[in-house]
């Protein structure tokens, strides 16, 4: 009798920390195939990346804790990007008139405007006409991608990819924050840290955190006690789309390039590591130390499996698959205990 | 009545979870045309009794007979299979299909020749089961556009439709109207007659009184005793549930009306049934507000409160015009309402006490513009679990595991936290057991004491006349009439409540 519980309690905990356990299996496996992988380069290489994703998976977070979604995420990231390096140049094809770059937080301030435009958008469409926002975003994903084309073919750009940044710009998104040996460690780490802190904080210290938590877990008796349910939901897809906006400023100096593609599908790794960290879809619940491991863990296990050199059409299969485990291991923590 | 043949017994049923022994050594003998009432305090334990019956519990040890034949059902549909069925007080039910959709799903009637779902067999077969037991319900409505009560009819024709044998009800009557009631009375009786085995869960003694046959009382996870129902009588129960004894039902009535409070002119809903209502409620009253199911008693409520389209009317708080546009005006003006559906609209499942207890009132636990302070939601969170007496292991636990009594206190305390001057409480005391009934009555009672005015809508007749001041009764979306709760009597009400049906 005992026995049966103490497999059945042990199988329970293998199962809810399966994610955790695979990750480690990854490490342990790449370490010993290539024992390159946890040296210095590998783990700030990690770093960096982990970091440059962060943004957007913050942002999405808030827009799973209401239950909901964003997919729109990877095209405003793209948006953002474009608009970025067109404004940032010195020679901008998109605006020949422009001779000279326009000022950097004059450009942050933009492409923050105008990813808080579109997760308006977003938010007002799914408080206001009680949309999914799987639909509501579907929709803007395509209206910010066909925005990003059109804006591509502006000027005597063509639909060219855009680069040619100035270089005080790529200075203060890539410059070197310390070095670790001969390896240095990228500005835009300190500030993904930052905007975790800040996001944080919006989460669990103010009234519209606490406000968020509540809408995603049951609006109806959100309403009834008192809590602006509209406003919550619009607050927290501007809130994402300021984050999306971030990140697309960061990834035009990071990549040094932007192309009509940027930032496309970011959202599915984004949704992805919030999965992971246990942000659940339930609604209601999530910790940014969740996003945080998330984010982490999904780029450990992709930078393991470029290091032992799986093709990248693999990579969308092992995603996938990632996804689907997570979402189920996850649900197995709200479903009634039988 | 003890000859009759024993149709379902479970013996030495013990069931754990981590840390919790639900089920202790329990046992239930269920005889051949009769009904059995299921008692006990929440939590102890019937619904898990009931839950290992039809496989949704595994239970841990003891064995379950059905016709002398040892059973493990594996699930309720095997147990339905087998003759055994369940009323639920939650009904699982497609909602947005439709009635016979329901009745015949897992099993849908076949035309003859070919693969298909005949859907004139349904109607016919469900037309044949309604008949027989005296349902109204045309087959071809959808779920969601039917009351509570048609619902459930339509869960006691599918049961009868497979034949049970053993019908489980679990708190059948928690959203029933008196007439419903009794027609749902008919049916049991009905259904006994023709040799069926009834379990009935409820909290309801003067129903239970009337209806069963039997009475198997438990405590904590614990069986203590089966009585006969004709020797049996209120307080022997009550004592045998609590393990005390509970004199009073109501606690003393020792408030005090004062002056003029609440004025509701004229008020008139766009989109529900609530037509031109006015009255007036005085400081330190208890006002309570009877009717049957629809009759607008929550719309009277949620209109008032401003979660509900207001065609007109208004709404004067001391001689002063209030607009409650929404629930937050609402709460400015001093207002706070309990929702009748505590899991619907109440609380939030997978937050923890302290954010559940907190939400209405955060902007008061500001540090600065932006910063929530912890310490004093901490202390907030705490004065209601002390003052209420609510039972939770601590603050951070998720309030879905508590049981619904402390649930209910939580969301009191919600309220309290947002210091209302009118709190308008729809069905306060609904699936909660007989101790914690009694300390909300107290807390009702205290808050009058205070000077405030309270709002109860209930549809436990005897609640409202142990409580109220005065008592308003709704009918078919109008004000039928006000009484007076000390010299009123359950037939004025009744009759008033029939006014405009």
């Amino acid at each position: 009798m005992n026995k049966k519980i103490d497999r059945k309690k042990i199988l329970d905990l293998i199962l809810n920390n399966a994610m955790y356990i695979i990750i480690a299996l990854v490490v342990i496996y790449v370490a010993i195939k290539r024992p390159k992988f946890l040296g210095v380069a590998s783990i700030i290489n990690i770093l960096s990346l982990t970091a440059a994703k962060l943004p957007i998976a913050l942002g999405i977070a808030g827009c799973i804790v209401l239950a909901g979604t964003d997919i729109s995420a990877g095209r405003i990231v793209g948006l953002s990007s474009v608009i970025t390096a067109s404004l940032l140049t010195n020679v901008s094809k998109i605006w020949p008139q422009l001779t000279q770059a326009l000022p950097i937080p004059l450009v942050l301030l933009i492409v923050i405007a105008v990813g808080a435009l579109i997760g308006f958008v977003n938010g007002f469409s799914v408080a206001e006409f009680s949309l999914h926002p799987y639909i509501v975003t579907l929709s803007t994903q395509l209206i910010t991608y066909g925005i990003i084309l059109l804006y591509m073919q502006g000027g005597t750009n063509n639909g060219m990819s855009l680069s040619g940044m100035i270089e005080p710009y790529k200075e203060l998104i890539t410059g070197t924050l310390f070095k670790i040996g001969t390896v240095s460690v990228p500005m835009y780490v300190l500030y993904a840290l930052i905007f975790t802190v800040i996001i944080w904080f919006i989460w669990n210290k103010t009234v519209f955190g606490k406000n968020m938590f509540a809408v995603g877990s049951n609006p109806t008796a959100a309403e009834v006690s008192g809590v602006n349910v509209k406003k919550t939901i619009i607050m927290v897809f501007m809130l994402a789309g300021v984050m999306y906006a971030i990140t697309g400023f960061f990834d035009a100096a990071r990549i040094g390039s932007a192309t009509a593609a940027t930032g496309q599908n970011y959202e599915s790794d984004a949704i992805s590591a919030c999965v992971i960290g246990g942000v659940s879809f339930v609604g209601g619940t999530g910790k940014i130390s969740g996003v945080l491991v998330g984010v982490l863990l999904l780029q450990v296990i992709f930078t393991g499996l470029n290091f032992l050199s799986v093709s990248a059409n693999m990579l969308y299969i092992i995603k996938g698959l990632i996804i689907l485990i997570a979402c189920a291991i996850d649900m197995r923590k709200y479903l009634t205990k039988k | 009545m003890s000859e009759k043949n024993v149709l379902l017994k479970m013996e030495h049923i013990s069931k754990s979870f981590p840390g919790v022994k639900a089920l202790d050594d329990v046992q239930l003998e269920l005889k051949a045309g009769t009904v059995h009432a299921l008692m006990g305090e929440n939590g102890a334990g019937k619904s898990t009794l009931m839950k290992c019956l039809f496989g949704i519990y595994h239970k841990d040890e003891g064995k379950i007979f059905l016709d002398g034949k040892e059973v493990n059902f594996k699930d309720s549909k095997d147990a339905l299979e087998h003759g055994v069925a369940m009323v639920h007080q939650e009904l699982n039910q497609a909602l947005k299909r439709n009635v016979m959709d329901n009745m015949w799903l897992g099993r849908f009637p076949m035309m003859d020749k070919l693969p298909v779902v005949s859907e004139k067999k349904m109607y016919e077969q469900t037309m044949e089961v309604f008949k027989d037991l005296g349902i109204n319900v045309n087959p071809k409505t959808i779920m969601s556009e039917m009351p509570v009560s048609q619902r459930q009819m339509v869960e006691i024709a599918k049961a009868v439709s497979y034949n049970a044998k053993v019908i489980v009800f679990d708190e059948p009557t928690s959203s029933l109207t008196e007439v419903e009631v009794e027609h749902l009375f008919k049916i049991i009786n009905d259904l006994r007659n023709r040799g069926c085995g009834i379990i009935y869960i409820s909290h309801k003694m003067d129903e239970i009184l009337r209806i069963s046959d039997e009475v198997t009382i438990m405590r904590d996870g614990k069986y203590i005793a089966t009585k006969d129902s004709k020797n049996v009588t209120m307080n022997e129960i009550i004592k045998l549930m609590v393990g005390r004894e509970i004199t009073n039902v109501y606690p003393p009535k020792d408030n005090v009306v004062g002056d003029k409070y609440l004025e509701v002119k004229n008020l008139s809903a766009e989109y529900s049934k609530l037509e031109d209502v006015s009255f007036t409620g005085y400081r330190g009253e208890v006002l309570g507000v009877a009717g049957l199911d629809g009759a607008g008693r929550t719309e009277l409520l949620e209109n008032i409160f401003g979660i509900a389209t207001r065609r007109s009317g208004e709404i004067y708080v001391d001689g002063k015009r209030v607009l409650n546009r929404n629930s937050r005006e609402s709460i400015k003006n001093g207002f706070a309402m309990l929702t009748e559906e505590r899991r619907a609209t109440g609380i939030f499942g997978v937050r923890d006490i302290q954010a559940n207890s907190t939400v209405s009132s955060l902007e008061r636990y500001l540090k600065g513009k932006f910063m929530l302070d912890d310490k004093k939601m901490s202390e907030a969170t705490q004065w209601g679990i002390d003052t209420l007496k609510t039972k939770t292991p601590n603050q951070k636990t998720q309030i879905k595991n508590l049981s619904g009594g402390n649930q209910q206190k939580v969301i009191i305390t919600r309220w309290l936290l947002t210091n209302p001057s009118i709190l308008l409480l729809d069905e306060p005391t609904r699936g909660i057991d007989v101790g914690a009934k009694y300390e909300i009555y107290e807390l009702i009672l205290k808050l009058a004491k205070e000077g405030k005015l309270v709002i109860v809508v209930s549809s436990e007749m005897p609640e409202l006349l142990g409580i109220c001041d005065r008592i308003l009764v709704m009918s078919g979306g109008k004000l039928a009439g006000e009484v007076d709760a000390r010299k009123t009597s359950q037939e004025e009400i009744m009759t008033l409540a029939a006014k405009y049906v």
